[in-house]
């Protein structure tokens, strides 16, 4: 171990030693030779009327402001049904928390914070479940049992979500293979969020409650974009049903991935399929990096070692003015403590992903876990030379650090130092064994922080509150007679059709393809002007422009029908939408006038050729033989829209140029 | 039934006996539906006979449709062991002791089974391993009295209580706590406090609206609140020791002989009734409400008076009520009827004969309101004085379940109906009290703005 070695050049060359490359640089090669492996929990809000478990309305939402009441509850540990412990309950015990409700008499009853047993289960929900549990290849269960899976961050009053198998064994087809879906459940959605400070978690229950479903698959992605196809190819087939909910937080992916030698780890709470690509590569080399650093630890010591730290309470003497941290904290009375950590030089500066080090796993970990509020830690190993050698030199010799060691400073109320301390040890012990078991919150740069251990099936318990719903072969039959077409079917159909590539997304994502299909075979449109109209146009218009009053995608189906009825021709439709789509209740008639069209007769307008050309000379900057053409049809375009092909007009202007 | 088919009967027992399959056997099960794979677990007794449960590996359960089953292979066995860790509770010789009684119900608690539901578990190590905190309390020793759900407590338990208490006062406790099922748990607290009198140290009464095995349950508070009251209050009195909110804040010590449950679900169910609580406890703080309760002494004069005649009815009364429900009773032998009447202390005009003749034939008729707030006024209507002329003696402010009880209790002592209505009438631990205080009456009204402020500064 060189002394000379900086942080920064570190932080560089264990970045290099790593092997990592930009998610833009990366060859599916190099996700197969570090074992790349994906899985996705596709969770997806179901429309319904009521909630799940009680007969509150389902997507009425408040602000995190508004509310009628708090309640204030606390977690405690469990035995699973097998009679074992979790361990993501018990590090959640010890994190302390209170947690706070914050009740609105619109959203939420006695049952949402506890206070009463459930109801019977919402059959609208179970029906659409099954839909999809059919739709997704499943086995369904003979009889559904409700099973209580623990989560003691207090997202649910409880300490448990109701969830129910719906299906299992199933699978659903990519480009080049079959992926497994392991199981299907129905579940309740959890509560949302308003802060989390300190020992003080605050939640909204206007969620709660809500129907989701959770669609597992296995292990079985290789690539990031084979996890992006999947995330996609799942929200395609729920939404196919035209029975989920859309918008922010309907649907969330959680995201499993592994290599070789690491462990599975989970990204909760992933809202956009996008991100699912940067994010999968990203963990896949935090983990590779976790086993370098294995590598390393283990290199240096043979064996695994306990933790054997050193720890001093800081001097005020070592309290600069200047260092604003350090000061605030002491003027908070906050106790401060330095830890050895025995032989870990270079690790803690050792990479772990784009701008993160070894040292961000501590840091995140104490303020989960011990309630810390930032900033709270410092270490050996800051990069830009933010430690100056003279406290580098004080704080090793107040520790007597030898050349090998490595320091962290950690700062805050005396009462959760003792916590923050053993969470310092654990991840000292957890870096020779690798990756540890973990789930993890996804950030938007495509990195990840620590969210808690990883939990197991000791967490399950049947709810003995609620009685098994048994399902009979004919309630199966009835859903399947109603299902919708396979995705891999619209799929293939689409590519019949020779619709554009770029537009699958928008129509299977907003389940347009019943529309298009309708619009197509009623209508008998080429099906690539069908498909863009609604695939680039109908996008383009989603996004620049806000309708007036809600707008219904049947809205287009009566616009072509008036446009039939009336003999005009379809090339007029694109502006016409965007008449229509921005005033969705305004006649058509009107939105004829408001497009400007007018009948006009071939004649009439082919008669106008001769003489724009004519004019065209007389302007005419270019020399090129054709320079006339597009002007010509720019001047005629208007009062073509609706009444004749624009190609037979662009021949006929050709024709006339070249006369 | 054999172990290795608990639970099943019927169809579901037939395909496992033919496919040689078993309880807590991890099986393949083929099906029309598809292939499952998980440990076979017992099913609840009460479910149907159409299906087999079957613990996934992910550890959901879910259930088979017998009629779909084409094949079953047992590929292993994994029989659940189900005990909370059980540690050694430490002691301390600068801590008070107690002594906690259990009854049943949901305190401490296990997956039954046979029925689906869960079951009591109980002792000083398990509850020590599930609630660490207790040892920080006091020194606690555990008796099972008997493991009973709280519909099932009756006069026998209440006896069988009374005097266990009664020994461990004299053994010298410093407080004793009775885990309990909420649903009868002021019934029982009502027995106590007529059958243990003059405590020298708190008696205190608890139990969880949730049971334990949910990481949400109130039980643990609720223990660690009444322990702290048991070892160290100076409220010798028989307390019921639930949560005040239903948030996880502070208890409320209500006396035994005034409270009552009040919703069936919520955790802040019980309420003093017509008087207000003797004491909040949160943590290990009690704060006193009132200063007119017993003070904890140290002597062990306690009295123990475990009477109780099992031919009283409590009868709640309804408009168009017949007389043949009192003659019934009557012909049944009953000695002690009391009425929940309507308003003041009223029953209609048909049930007169009825009540003349009970009295007549010496049964003992008391009245109470089933307004629950409020004292009977028999005077007031001509309706009151007619009944007070056949026999039927207005009881104050009792509450009925409690007159219940007192009356059972007095009529265990005396055949003789001046000593019962002087037992009746003579206020033993505020069953009733001379005066209502202005906030005795208190239910608030949900909607009006100035409730809802109330609600949105307060936890609820």
């Amino acid at each position: 171990m060189k002394k000379s070695v900086s942080p920064d050049e570190n932080f560089a060359r264990s970045r290099t030693d790593v092997g990592f490359v930009p998610r833009e640089e990366a060859t599916d090669e190099c996700y197969r030779s570090m074992g790349f492996k994906c899985g996705l929990e596709i969770h997806q809000q179901l429309k319904t009327k009521k909630k799940l478990f009680c007969r509150c309305p389902s997507g009425h939402y408040q602000g995190p402001e508004e509310y009628d009441a708090e309640i204030v509850r606390h977690m405690r540990p469990t035995l699973s049904e097998l009679g074992e412990y979790d361990g993501t309950a018990l590090m959640e015990f010890k994190t302390r928390k209170n947690i706070f409700y914050r009740l609105q008499n619109n959203t939420a009853c006695t049952y949402e914070f506890d206070d009463t047993p459930p109801f019977l289960l919402n059959r609208e929900a179970l029906t659409i479940s099954m839909e999809i549990a059919l739709l997704l290849k499943t086995s369904v269960v003979g009889e559904v049992h409700i099973t209580r899976k623990q989560y003691l961050d207090g997202s649910i009053p409880t300490g448990f979500q109701r969830t129910a198998i719906i299906g299992i064994d199933g699978h659903i087809p990519i480009r080049n293979k079959e992926i497994e879906i392991i199981q299907i459940s129905l579940e309740e959605d959890s509560c949302r969020e308003v802060s989390d400070i300190r020992h003080d978690r605050v939640y909204r229950t206007d969620r709660l409650g809500m129907p989701l479903i959770e669609a597992v698959t296995g292990p079985d992605m290789k690539t990031p974009e084979e996890a992006y196809e999947v995330g996609q190819y799942i929200r395609f087939l729920t939404r196919s049903t035209g029975k989920v909910r859309t918008g922010i937080g309907a649907a969330r992916q959680d995201v499993n991935v592994s290599i070789t030698g690491g462990r599975r780890v989970e990204i909760k709470g992933v809202s956009r399929i996008h991100a699912i690509p940067r994010l999968t590569h990203n963990e896949a080399f935090r983990q590779q990096a976790l086993l370098h650093i294995r590598d390393e630890l283990m290199a240096r010591f043979k064996q695994k070692r306990a933790v054997d730290f050193r720890e001093v309470d800081l001097p005020n003497s070592l309290i600069s003015d200047d260092w604003v941290p350090l000061r605030s904290a002491r003027e908070k009375g906050f106790r401060m403590v330095a830890v050895r950590l025995k032989g870990f030089r270079s690790i803690l500066s050792h990479f772990t992903g784009p701008g993160r080090m070894f040292a961000d796993e501590i840091e995140e970990r104490l303020k989960v876990i011990a309630c810390l509020e930032p900033p709270f830690m410092t270490h050996s190993e800051k990069l830009n030379g933010e430690i100056p050698e003279s406290f580098d030199n004080a704080v090793r010799s107040l520790l007597q650090c030898e050349d090998s060691d490595a320091w962290v400073l950690i700062w805050g109320p005396k009462e959760d130092i003792p916590t923050a301390l053993e969470t310092i040890g654990e991840r000292y012990e957890l870096a020779f064994d690798g990756v540890p078991d973990e789930t993890r919150k996804s950030m938007p740069d495509g990195t990840t922080i620590f969210e808690r251990v990883l939990p197991g099936p000791n967490r399950m318990y049947p709810d003995t509150d609620s009685a098994p719903i048994a399902v009979l072969d004919s309630e199966i039959e009835a859903v399947r007679s109603g299902l919708p077409d396979d995705v891999s079917a619209m799929l293939h159909q689409l590519n019949a059709w020779r619709v554009p590539q770029d537009t699958y997304a928008y129509i299977l994502g907003r389940n347009l393809f019943p529309l298009l299909e309708t619009m197509i075979e009623r209508f008998q449109v080429s099906p690539v002007f069908a498909g863009t109209l609604l695939g680039h146009r109908l996008k383009y218009l989603e996004g620049h422009f806000s309708p007036s009053a809600p707008f219904h995608y049947e809205r287009i189906l009566d616009l072509f029908q008036y446009v039939m009825d009336q003999g005009i021709n379809l090339n007029i439709l694109p502006i016409m939408l965007k008449e229509l789509y921005q005033h969705p209740n305004m006649d058509f008639d009107s939105i004829r006038s408001a497009v400007a069209y007018r009948k006009t007769e071939a004649e009439n307008i082919h008669s106008q050729i001769p003489i724009l050309i004519k004019k065209f000379q007389e302007i005419r900057i270019s020399d090129k033989s054709d320079a006339g053409v597009p002007w010509v049809m720019g001047q005629l375009r208007q009062m073509a829209l609706g009444n004749i092909d624009l190609a037979d007009l662009r021949e006929k202007i050709v024709e006339a140029a070249h006369a | 039934m054999l172990e290795m088919f608990k639970g099943y009967k019927g169809a579901a027992l037939k395909t496992l006996q033919s496919y040689k399959a078993r309880v807590w056997g991890e099986t393949v099960i083929s099906t029309t539906r598809g292939t499952f794979t998980g440990i076979i677990l017992p099913r609840s007794e009460s479910d149907d006979d159409q299906h087999i449960v079957l613990k996934l590996v992910t550890g959901y359960n879910v259930g088979i449709t017998v009629d779909t089953i084409t094949g079953m292979k047992e590929i292993g066995y994994r029989k659940a062991n189900y005990k909370i860790p059980e540690k050694e509770f430490p002691m301390s010789p600068d801590k008070p002791n107690v002594r906690l009684f259990g009854t049943g119900g949901t305190i401490a608690s296990r997956l039954d089974y046979r029925t689906g539901a869960v079951i009591p578990a109980f002792s000083p190590g398990e509850l020590y391993g599930a609630v660490p905190e207790l040892a920080d309390i006091c020194n606690l020793t555990t008796e099972k009295l008997f493991g009973v759900f709280s519909e099932n407590m009756g006069p026998e338990e209440y006896k069988t209580l009374a005097k266990a208490i009664g020994e461990a006062i004299r053994g010298g406790v410093d407080g004793i706590v009775v885990g309990h099922g909420t649903d009868t748990m002021h019934h029982t607290a009502a027995a106590l406090s007529f059958m243990v009198q003059n405590s020298p140290v708190p008696i205190v009464m608890v139990g969880s609206q949730r049971s334990s095995d949910r990481p949400s349950s109130d039980a643990a508070l609720n223990l660690i609140h009444a322990t702290t009251t048991a070892a160290h209050s100076d409220i010798a009195e028989v307390l019921v020791c639930m949560f005040g909110p239903t948030s996880d804040e502070y208890a409320l010590l209500h006396r035994g002989t005034r409270v009552r449950k009040m919703h069936s679900s919520y955790r802040s169910t019980f309420r003093t009734i017509g008087d207000y609580p003797v004491a909040t406890v949160q943590k290990n703080v009690i704060t006193p409400l009132r200063d007119d309760y017993c003070k904890r002494r140290t002597d062990r004069d306690v009295t123990i008076l475990p009477y109780f005649e099992e031919k009283v009815s409590l009868l709640y009364y309804y408009p168009n009520m017949r007389p043949d429900i009192i003659d019934s009773l009557v012909d049944n032998g009953y000695r002690g009827i009391v009425i929940a009447g309507t308003g003041l202390g009223h029953v209609n005009k048909a049930v007169y004969p009825a009540i003349e003749r009970a009295c007549r034939k010496g049964v003992a008729i008391y009245m109470t309101v089933q307004t629950l707030w409020g004292y009977v006024h028999m005077f007031v209507y001509d309706t009151g004085r007619d009944l007070m002329d056949l026999g039927i003696i207005p009881a104050d402010n009792m509450l009925p379940e409690v007159a219940y009880i007192k009356l059972g209790w007095a009529l265990g002592q005396t055949d003789d109906p001046e000593k019962v209505r002087e037992i009746m009438l003579t206020p033993i631990s505020s069953e009733t009290t001379e005066r209502e205080p202005y906030n005795g009456y208190l239910i608030l009204q949900g909607g009006i703005p100035e409730v809802e402020n109330f609600l949105k500064t307060f936890h609820k």
